[in-house]
């Protein structure tokens, strides 16, 4: 099996993030790879473990952003390379789409790529569908455990809202991960040597053989949030029934029941 | 003349999602800006009577695909058609409701379309023509405006942060069948069973939220069976615990939720986690019982209506959210607190 990860570097989920300036800033907080990406390695490790084959990981960003790359080698990924173009800064989801797809027909031959379900800064998810649209590929996001595998065909189990779904796709196909997947693997020491070393490729807009795709959507303004103004009050009592009986009153003429 | 909004109602198994009706009710609200009415789009088998329930929510007019390749939800062939309608009545927005499969929609859609596609938005306005939407980004810590140039403007919306419209079961309008455009055998994906979620009420439609922390398996006065390994043993106290939430829950209506902590301990399974790595919510009321307020669960609550918080450290983090606290143990506060709002809700 030819696998492709891909995976994104975030600020830590403990930063404060902040707007200064119209800037947006996370201060001294480390960045990381992003934390549902994590399972979508796992996931990747783990199939290659059952199947054979080898595992790529792909990330976009800035040409200094090597981080979730260098994770996800640590955790065992074969390979990993970067797609860096200044042409590229600005890119909105529909254009990032196209250029993952690019870096993964440049890979070639893939039977299979994993993402995380959604990046913990832009909160969008909608990534893996994307990418496999323009692919021409089918999507099945979700999933929490991979039923059965073989070259042309995959069985999984899907976490949606209303359950618990198994459904089966063709392959090639793209796969989102979600955390019911199971507990990602911490890099091994021999791991994170291997990684620190490891020289990281850099693919250009020449490199994939594409011109910077158009991006339609702006984002005018950044906000720091209205602080919520709440005054809290302790309901004391002289006895939990007491407090109890307090706390539901004032409950009750919040009028929210 | 075609409408200019679209919207897409969400259904599983013929039950539409609430925030489907919410999609109507954004719709008509900038509908009046833009020129036109609503129309919806209606996706499965056997599904005429969802069709109605839009036109009882204000659609004025109803897309209706009703085809055995569109029973159950996949991503493709339900693609395949918006991109088809969309491409010959040029709609300039098109709704949907920011749930999984508002998300592979639109997503999808917004590849198909050459557009984009603007995601979990909380407020709209129509500028000069333009939607200039609002989305909390960084699981809120920041609000951004965000603008999409192309048409159509692809949006989801996040659930609850829209109000639903009243229905009007009088209220009709034109209904339009369309047929679906893919074969059976030009869909790569099968769906076979499935099994419902052990959830029971669904967090992020929820009005009412109980939530447990890594709190609930904190009482020493619980004997645990001794034949339990001691990592057992802090789960049988934990489902103790959250027999206690359950109760509460019950009596509210309310979803159970829990933290990540708890989550990760094995007392409650993943889908009733909430955070910036769980769901985020956004309830009228909040109960935080033994959860510490980490920035990561605040992440994903802090916008509820009213919150409480129920914790034996003073000093926990949950309190500066909180509108009402009670520092004390939740195996005392709890079962006295179910009682009182049961008898006060009239039970
Ligand atoms: C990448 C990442 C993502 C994360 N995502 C999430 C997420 O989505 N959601 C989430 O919740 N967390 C998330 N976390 C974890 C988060 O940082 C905290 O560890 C977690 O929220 C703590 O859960 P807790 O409050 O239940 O436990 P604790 O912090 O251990 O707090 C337990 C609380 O219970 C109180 N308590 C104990 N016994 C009792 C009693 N008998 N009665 C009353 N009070 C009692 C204690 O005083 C304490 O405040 C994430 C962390 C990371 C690194
Ligand atoms: N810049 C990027 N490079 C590589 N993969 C990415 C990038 N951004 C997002 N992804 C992947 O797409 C998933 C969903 O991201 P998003 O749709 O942006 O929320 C993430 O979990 C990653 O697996």
């Amino acid at each position: 099996m030819k696998i492709v990860v891909c995976v994104k570097q975030v600020p830590d989920t403990a930063a404060q993030v902040v707007v200064e300036d119209g800037q947006v800033s996370w201060g001294d907080a480390p960045l990381v790879i992003n934390p549902w990406d994590e399972y979508a390695v796992e996931a990747a490790l783990q199939t290659v473990l059952d199947q054979g084959g080898s595992t790529k990981v792909i990330s976009m960003g800035k040409a200094d952003e090597t981080e979730a790359l260098k994770h996800a080698l640590a955790m065992g990924c074969n390979e990993a390379a970067l797609v860096s173009d200044p042409a590229l800064t600005g890119s909105d989801n529909v254009a990032v789409a196209k250029v993952l797809a690019a870096a993964i027909q440049k890979v070639g031959d893939v039977d299979l790529v994993f993402f995380g379900k959604q990046a913990v800064d832009s909160d969008t998810g909608t990534l893996p569908s994307m990418v496999a649209r323009v692919m021409g590929w089918p999507a099945i996001t979700l999933v929490s455990s991979i039923a059965e595998l073989s070259s042309d065909a995959i069985k999984v189990e899907r976490a949606i809202e209303e359950g618990r779904q198994v459904v089966e796709s063709k392959l090639p196909a793209v796969v989102s991960v979600t955390k019911d997947y199971g507990e990602p693997r911490y890099p091994s020491f021999m791991g994170i040597r291997k990684a620190a070393r490891a020289e990281i490729p850099v693919w250009d807009l020449g490199e994939l053989g594409i011109e910077a795709p158009a991006s339609v959507i702006t984002w005018p303004e950044m906000i720091n949030p209205p602080k919520q103004e709440v005054t809290t009050e302790i309901v004391e009592g002289d006895s939990p029934q007491d407090i109890a009986e307090k706390l539901a009153d004032k409950i009750m003429a919040e009028k929210v029941l | 003349m075609t409408n200019k909004i679209w919207v897409y109602i969400d259904q599983f198994k013929g039950q539409a999602l609430p925030s489907s009706w919410e999609g109507i009710g954004a719709g008509l609200s900038i509908a009046g800006e833009l020129g036109g009415g609503v129309t919806a789009l209606v996706f499965g088998e056997g599904v005429e009577g969802i069709a109605q329930e839009a036109f009882h929510y204000g659609a004025n007019e109803v897309l209706l695909a009703d085809d055995a390749t569109l029973a159950e939800y996949r991503s493709e062939p339900y693609t395949a058609l918006i991109a088809k309608l969309a491409t010959e009545q040029a709609p300039e927005v098109i709704l949907f409701p920011t749930t999984t499969r508002g998300r592979e929609l639109a997503g999808m859609s917004a590849v198909d379309l050459e557009s984009g596609v603007l995601v979990d938005i909380t407020a709209l306005e129509v500028q000069d023509g333009t939607i200039v939407a609002t989305r909390p980004v960084y699981a809120g810590k920041l609000l951004a405006k965000v603008q999409c140039s192309a048409k159509p403007q692809i949006i989801t919306l996040r659930g609850r942060a829209f109000a639903k419209p009243e229905a009007d079961e009088s209220s009709s309008g034109t209904l339009t069948k369309v047929d679906a455009v893919l074969a059976e055998g030009d869909i790569a994906v099968k769906v076979f069973d499935y099994t419902t979620s052990e959830a029971g009420v669904s967090l992020t439609d929820a009005a009412v939220i109980v939530s447990g922390g890594r709190g609930v398996s904190n009482n020493p006065n619980l004997e645990a069976p001794g034949d339990l390994s001691e990592e057992e043993q802090e789960v049988w106290r934990a489902q103790q615990g959250f027999a206690l939430v359950n109760d509460l829950a019950g009596v509210l209506g309310a979803a159970v939720g829990a933290s990540r902590a708890a989550v990760d301990a094995g007392y409650i399974p993943y889908v009733n986690q909430v955070g910036q790595t769980g769901k985020v919510v956004s309830p009228d009321l909040y109960i935080a019982s033994g959860i510490s307020g980490a920035i990561q669960h605040l992440a994903g609550m802090r916008t509820s209506k009213l919150i409480v918080a129920i914790n034996k450290d003073a000093d926990a983090p949950i309190f500066k959210l909180a509108r009402f606290g009670v520092v004390g143990d939740l195996f005392d506060i709890l079962p006295p607190l179910t009682d009182a709002l049961r008898n006060r809700l009239d039970q």
